[in-house]
C-alpha cells in the first residue's frame, strides 16, 4: 500500500449513517459506515447505483448532513453524533478539501489559470500570488502550455488536469473525486490516475474517488465496496498498486 | 477577480444582443413617455404662446379650443379698455387642408392682429409678417420652406418666417397670418354661394367675427377679477389662462392622454416582467456553475454580487441604448416627443429597482442551489 498506515488517518469516518424521509418512505442511504484513509492513499468507493457511495462522498465533502456518526478530517474532529462542530462548512471545504468532478466543471468564462487562481482568491490570496501559484500547479500537472485556454478549447484530459490543479490549489490534504475518469478514454484515464497517484504520494494527500470505471480499478490502493448503504467489502487485502 | 465581468466578456455578443433587445424595449417605453408628455405640451402650446392672462369667448362656451366660439371683432376694443388690461388682441383659429408638394397638408391657421397679443412667439428663420395680406409664418413641422408659396382658400400666401413647436392639440402645424386674411379664409363664402346670398337679400354681412379675444394684464391685476367683470356682459364669457390650460388637458386631450398613459403603464409592467425573466434565465443557466462555485468554497456574497452586478449592467446598458436611440430619433416622429430629464431619470430609477428586484429572484434561486448538484453528471 502506498499510504502511510503508521500516520494518523487523514479521514476517519466513524459509524456514519444517513437516511432520507421517515416512516414507510424512509430510505437508509448509509448505515453505520466506518472507514479510515491515510496520507498517500488513493482509494475508491465502489458499488451499484443507490448503494450510498455518492452519499458517503458528500458527507466526507461536508455538503450533506449525516443523520448520525462522527468524522475527523486532517486531525480535526468536524462531526460528532451527527452534528457539525464548525459553523462554516464552506470554509472547512475551502481549507481542507479539494474536489474533482466527472465533467471537470471548470468555470467556462475563466481561462485555465483563472480557474485555478479563483480558488486561491476565494481563500484570501491576492491576485498576483494566486496567479503565480496557479501557473506553478498547471506546470506541475503538465498543462502549463494551456494556461490561457478557455475550458471549451481544452481536450478532456487537459480539462481534467486543470480541474485537478484547481482541486490542489489551496493545498488540501483530502481530495474527493467523482468519477474522475468517466469522460476519458483509457489512455487519458491512465494519465489522470498517474497524476492523482503523484499528488497523493508527493503531497501526502488522501484521494477518495467514486468510480465505475473498471479500467482503473487496479490503480487504487484500496477499494471500498458499498451495498445498500453498508460497507460490504473493505478491499484492503488486495495487492497494492505499484506505479 | 470580477466574475460578473468575466462572464459578460466571455458571452459578450449574446450579452450585447440581450442589452440591445432590452434597449429597444426601454426605448419604446421612453418614446411612449415622450409621446404622452408631447401630447400634453402640444395641447398647451398654442394656448400658452400668446402669453396672455384672460381668454374672452362666446357666452356659455368653453372656447376657442374645446368648443366653437364666435364673437364680434370689435369686442377687442371694449376689452382693452377694462382696468388692469395692458393689451388685447383678436384671434381666429381654424384647421385647413391645403395641397402642397403633391400632397395634402393639414394646417392650423391662426389669425392675429399685428402688434397685439396672439402672434408667433418667436421667429427662428425669416421675419415677422410685414404686409397686411398674403404673408404667413409657419411652424417648421409643416415642412414649408422660407419663400414657399401655398394656396389657402382662394388666396396664395408666401412663407416669410418660420417658427417652431407651434402645433395644435391634434398635432397639426400652426401657420400665423393677419387677422384680415384669416377672417377672409374662414368666413368668406365661395363666389357662387355669395351670389345666392346676395340674390336672397342677405349678402353683405360683416365678416368681422373672431373666435376669441385675448387679454394681457398688468402684473398686479387679478385675472379672476378681470374675468368676472367681463362675465357681466351677457354675450361674453371669460376664461383665465389657468382655467384654459385645465380645459385643454382635462377635456380636449384627456382621453388620448389617459389612453397613452395606460398603455405606457402596461408597457412598463411588460418591460419589468421581461427584465425579470431575462435576469432569472441568466441565473438559471448558471446553476451548475454556481453549485460548483459553492462547492469549491465561494461565499454567498460572491455569488450574489455576480448576479446583481450582471443584472445592473444589463439594465444600465439597455437603458443607455434605449435612451440614446430615442434621443436620436425623436425628431423623426410625426408628433412631438418630449423627453424631460426628470422623466428619463425616473424611468432609469424604475429600471434600476426592477433589475435589483429581478436579481433578487435569481439570487434566491442561486442561494437555494445545493452544492452537491455540482457532483455527478
Amino acid at each position: 500500500m502506498s499510504g502511510t498506515q503508521n500516520q494518523p488517518p487523514l479521514v476517519r469516518v466513524d459509524r456514519v449513517s444517513k437516511h432520507f424521509g421517515e416512516g414507510e418512505a424512509r430510505v437508509d442511504a448509509l448505515r453505520d459506515v466506518s472507514i479510515e484513509i491515510h496520507p498517500g492513499e488513493v482509494v475508491a468507493l465502489l458499488g451499484p447505483s443507490g448503494s450510498g457511495k455518492t452519499t458517503l462522498l458528500n458527507v466526507i465533502g461536508c455538503i450533506l448532513d449525516p443523520s448520525s456518526g462522527s468524522m475527523e478530517l486532517d486531525g480535526e474532529l468536524v462531526l460528532e453524533n451527527g452534528r457539525w462542530l464548525r459553523p462554516n462548512l464552506r470554509k472547512l471545504r475551502l481549507d481542507k478539501i479539494g474536489f474533482i468532478f466527472q465533467f471537470h466543471n471548470l468555470i467556462p468564462f475563466l481561462d485555465a489559470t483563472d480557474n485555478v487562481a479563483l480558488v486561491l482568491q476565494l481563500a484570501g490570496a491576492d491576485a498576483d500570488t494566486a496567479r503565480t501559484r496557479a501557473l506553478e500547479l498547471l506546470d506541475y500537472l503538465e498543462v502549463g502550455h494551456r494556461r490561457n485556454a478557455m475550458p471549451a478549447k481544452l481536450s478532456g484530459g487537459e480539462a481534467q488536469r486543470v480541474a485537478i490543479a484547481r482541486a490542489l490549489a489551496n493545498r488540501p490534504r483530502i481530495i474527493l473525486a467523482d468519477e474522475p475518469t468517466a469522460a476519458l478514454d483509457s489512455k487519458r484515464a491512465g494519465i489522470v490516475m498517474d497524476l492523482l497517484r503523484k499528488v497523493a504520494v508527493e503531497q501526502q494527500a488522501a484521494i477518495i474517488a467514486v468510480t465505475h470505471d473498471e479500467k482503473i480499478f487496479d490503480r487504487f490502493d484500496r477499494i471500498f465496496h458499498l451495498r445498500d448503504g453498508r460497507l460490504a467489502v473493505d478491499d484492503t487485502a488486495r495487492e497494492p498498486f505499484r506505479s | 477577480m470580477n466574475l460578473a465581468y468575466r462572464d459578460i466578456r466571455h458571452n459578450l455578443f449574446r450579452f450585447f444582443l440581450t442589452c440591445l433587445g432590452l434597449g429597444l424595449l426601454l426605448g419604446v417605453v421612453l418614446a411612449m413617455i415622450g409621446i404622452y408628455k408631447g401630447l400634453v405640451v402640444d395641447a398647451l402650446t398654442i394656448a400658452r404662446s400668446p402669453a396672455i392672462d384672460v381668454w374672452v369667448v362666446e357666452a356659455n362656451t368653453r372656447g376657442p379650443f374645446a368648443e366653437a366660439s364666435r364673437i364680434p371683432g370689435d369686442t377687442r376694443e371694449a376689452i382693452a379698455r377694462i382696468a388692469g388690461v395692458t393689451a388685447a388682441g383678436s384671434i381666429t383659429y381654424q384647421t385647413v387642408e391645403a395641397e402642397h408638394g403633391g400632397g395634402k397638408l393639414r394646417l392650423y391657421v391662426i389669425g392675429f392682429e399685428s402688434g397685439r397679443p396672439g402672434g408667433p412667439p418667436e421667429i427662428v428663420e425669416g421675419r415677422h409678417i410685414g404686409r397686411s395680406h398674403y404673408e404667413l409664418v409657419a411652424d417648421r413641422s409643416a415642412g414649408l420652406a422660407l419663400g414657399a408659396r401655398i394656396r389657402l382658400g382662394r388666396s396664395t400666401f408666401e412663407v416669410v418666417g418660420l417658427t417652431r413647436h407651434q402645433v395644435a392639440s391634434g398635432g397639426d402645424p400652426a401657420v400665423f397670418m393677419t387677422l384680415l386674411d384669416a377672417q377672409k379664409l374662414q368666413f368668406d363664402l365661395a363666389p357662387s354661394a355669395a351670389r345666392v346670398q346676395v340674390a336672397r337679400g342677405v349678402g353683405g354681412a360683416s365678416r368681422d367675427t373672431v373666435n376669441a379675444v385675448v387679454a394681457r394684464l398688468q402684473p398686479d391685476a387679478s385675472a379672476d377679477a378681470v374675468a368676472s367683470s367681463i362675465q357681466r356682459w351677457k354675450h361674453l364669457a371669460a376664461i383665465t389662462q389657468e382655467a384654459q390650460e385645465l380645459i385643454l388637458t382635462r377635456s380636449l386631450v384627456d382621453r388620448a392622454r389617459r389612453q397613452i398613459g395606460l398603455f405606457t403603464s402596461l408597457l412598463l409592467i411588460v418591460s419589468a416582467v421581461i427584465i425579470a425573466l431575462i435576469i432569472y434565465t441568466m441565473t438559471m443557466e448558471k446553476l451548475k456553475q454556481i453549485a460548483t462555485l459553492k462547492l469549491i468554497g465561494a461565499a454567498d456574497r460572491i455569488i450574489i454580487s455576480m448576479i446583481v452586478q450582471q443584472a445592473l449592467a444589463l439594465g444600465f446598458i439597455g437603458f443607455a441604448i434605449g435612451a440614446l436611440l430615442i434621443v436620436n430619433i425623436k425628431d423623426y416622429f410625426p408628433r412631438r416627443v418630449v423627453l424631460e430629464a426628470d422623466n428619463v431619470m425616473v424611468l432609469g430609477l424604475i429600471v434600476f429597482v426592477v433589475c435589483l428586484v429581478s436579481s433578487g429572484l435569481g439570487v434566491r434561486a442561486a442561494l437555494k442551489v445545493d452544492p452537491a448538484t455540482a457532483l455527478g453528471g
